[in-house]
């Protein structure tokens, strides 16, 4: 079965993340290299997004399309990047979303059809 | 045959119910469609065996029901048909694929209300109707928990297996908080008189039986196990004739089941010698430390209050610590208890117990105007009838 992992930041852990040395950050960006290298043979692709900052929503419920700036929701939790994995079943997907060694939140989707 | 008593109909269905799902899961292939068809089979039993009594082997006479109504159902799937048709149920029972069917009711991934529903549908072969009024929702509630509960394990992917050995000690304990859950809503039901036609704490008994048969070696399993058992020991001296609670002090312990609570406590020693101490095995140690003592006044209070420190060193909570306040009130007397309940009052607000145990701390104390708001307060904040009528009666 094929999921995305939604990986979510929250504002403490880009703070968390801004507040690191130069060493502490290429040592964080270590870990999530080795977690993709060690699931390469179930990641089918993945992407990280830029900031939500950098984000434009298009309202297409009303007459005309209305775009804004930001992302659809503002919150404190926004979506920063996503893996499409094929795996056997839910507990495989969970087991590769737990080891992840990033931002806090991973929101398992399975993909229809 | 002899018309079956309520007890006896609800038994034999609980018996068979879960083995036919556990059975017809893998022959049909999906968790949803199967389940249904265990549905069918239960209702319809609820409907000829009063009236005709339970035939002589229930489990085939279930099976006959669901195969015939799978044959119709699962028409446009070829598949499950040509299976369905040719397998009958064995004259011999399968080995107990019941385990899978637990695991599966209680994953994670599920919330908890429907891990409840799944679980007493599936594995106890109740209808959604009964669990309805068991928990005082409408039916329509519960069907619908079930009916999101069944996609999700088909869209979401659950599998329907027992978990691996690194998961399992997690995976238990949410299979461990469902049946502990329905034994407390059976116990001490939060919002209606004990007069439900279905008793939940059979049902949690039945299921810890069932885990406690599937998984001898789990500590914990066994913990759970003979602390539901002790209490269905002393049911019988819990309520008075007109349904009022009998505080443990006042009960007739004459009436309690002695030979239960014995073999209770066999197996907590089993436990015990496991090494593996938890929650579930603590509790029951407290509960078997009041079943044991012949009188109120021979009860090991220090022995108690030693159990509860150990509960909260590996479950730490407010409400374990008023049950501890409790137990010290016959150690170190009510002024000790009422200091360690003064470090509670925030989080236990709103909560009728820890109301009504600074009300008797305070009657001891002879502060009796601070006792009266305190038990005004635990009556405002309980539902449950029965405890009402306590605390009016104290009040008057």
């Amino acid at each position: 079965m094929k999921y995305v992992l939604m990986f979510v930041d929250t504002e403490q852990f880009a703070a968390e993340l801004a507040g690191l040395d130069e060493v502490e950050r290429e040592r964080a960006y270590g870990r999530v290299q080795q977690w993709f290298a060690e699931h390469a043979d179930k990641i089918t692709h993945h992407r990280k997004l830029l900031d939500p900052e950098t984000a434009t929503t298009v309202r297409l419920d009303g007459g005309e399309p209305m775009v804004t700036d930001g992302p659809f929701v503002e919150g404190k939790e926004v979506v920063s990047g996503y893996a499409e994995i094929d795996v056997a079943d839910l507990d495989e997907a969970l087991r590769v979303a737990k080891s992840w060694p990033a931002c806090p939140i991973v929101e398992i989707r399975p993909i229809a059809g | 045959m002899t018309e079956p008593s309520h007890d006896e109909l609800a038994r034999v269905v609980r018996d068979h119910a879960g083995r036919l799902a556990a059975a017809l899961i893998p022959l049909v292939g999906d968790f949803a469609a199967a389940e249904d068809l265990v549905q069918d089979a239960v209702e319809a039993a609820l409907t000829h065996w009063p009236v005709e009594g339970i035939p002589d082997r229930p489990d085939g006479w279930l099976y006959t029901v669901a195969r015939r109504r799978g044959l119709d159902r699962l028409r446009r799937d070829r598949r499950h048909r040509t299976k369905l048709a040719l397998v009958a149920w064995p004259a011999e029972p399968e080995p107990d694929d019941r385990l899978r069917l637990i695991f599966t009711c209680c994953h994670p991934a599920l919330p908890r209300t429907a891990q409840i529903a799944l679980t007493l549908r599936v594995v106890c072969g109740l209808t959604t109707a009964q669990i309805a009024k068991a928990f005082l929702v409408p039916g329509t509630t519960v069907a619908q928990r079930i009916t999101r509960a069944k996609r999700k394990i088909s869209d979401a992917g659950i599998p329907y297996r027992i978990p691996d050995p690194d998961e399992l000690g997690g995976r238990l304990d949410d299979v461990l908080a469902v049946i502990y859950l329905l034994f407390n809503e059976g116990y001490l039901p939060s919002s209606r008189t004990h007069t439900a036609d279905r008793d939940l704490t059979d049902d949690a008994e039945f299921l810890a039986a069932l885990l406690h048969q599937l998984m001898p070696a789990e500590a914990e399993v066994m913990g759970l196990l003979a602390l539901i058992r002790l209490h269905h020991a002393r049911a019988a001296a819990r309520f008075g004739p007109a349904g009022e609670i009998i505080q443990l002090p006042a009960q007739d312990r004459s009436q309690w089941d002695h030979d239960a609570i014995a073999e209770a406590g066999q197996l907590i020693a089993r436990a015990a010698a496991l090494r593996r101490p938890g929650p579930y095995q603590l509790q029951a140690a407290i509960v078997a430390c009041h079943a044991e003592a012949k009188r109120w006044d021979d009860t090991d209070w220090t022995q108690i209050v030693v159990l509860y420190d150990m509960l909260l060193y590996l479950a730490p909570s407010p409400v374990t610590r008023l049950h501890r306040a409790i137990a010290l009130r016959y150690v170190s007397g009510p002024r000790a208890a009422l200091a360690e309940l003064g470090a509670l009052a925030h989080d236990l607000e709103d909560y009728h117990l820890f109301h009504a145990t600074l009300a008797e701390l305070l009657r001891d104390l002879d502060r009796r105007d601070e006792a009266r708001a305190a038990d005004e307060r635990a009556l405002r904040l309980t539902s449950n009838p029965a405890e009402q009528d306590l605390l009016r009666q104290r009040l008057a």
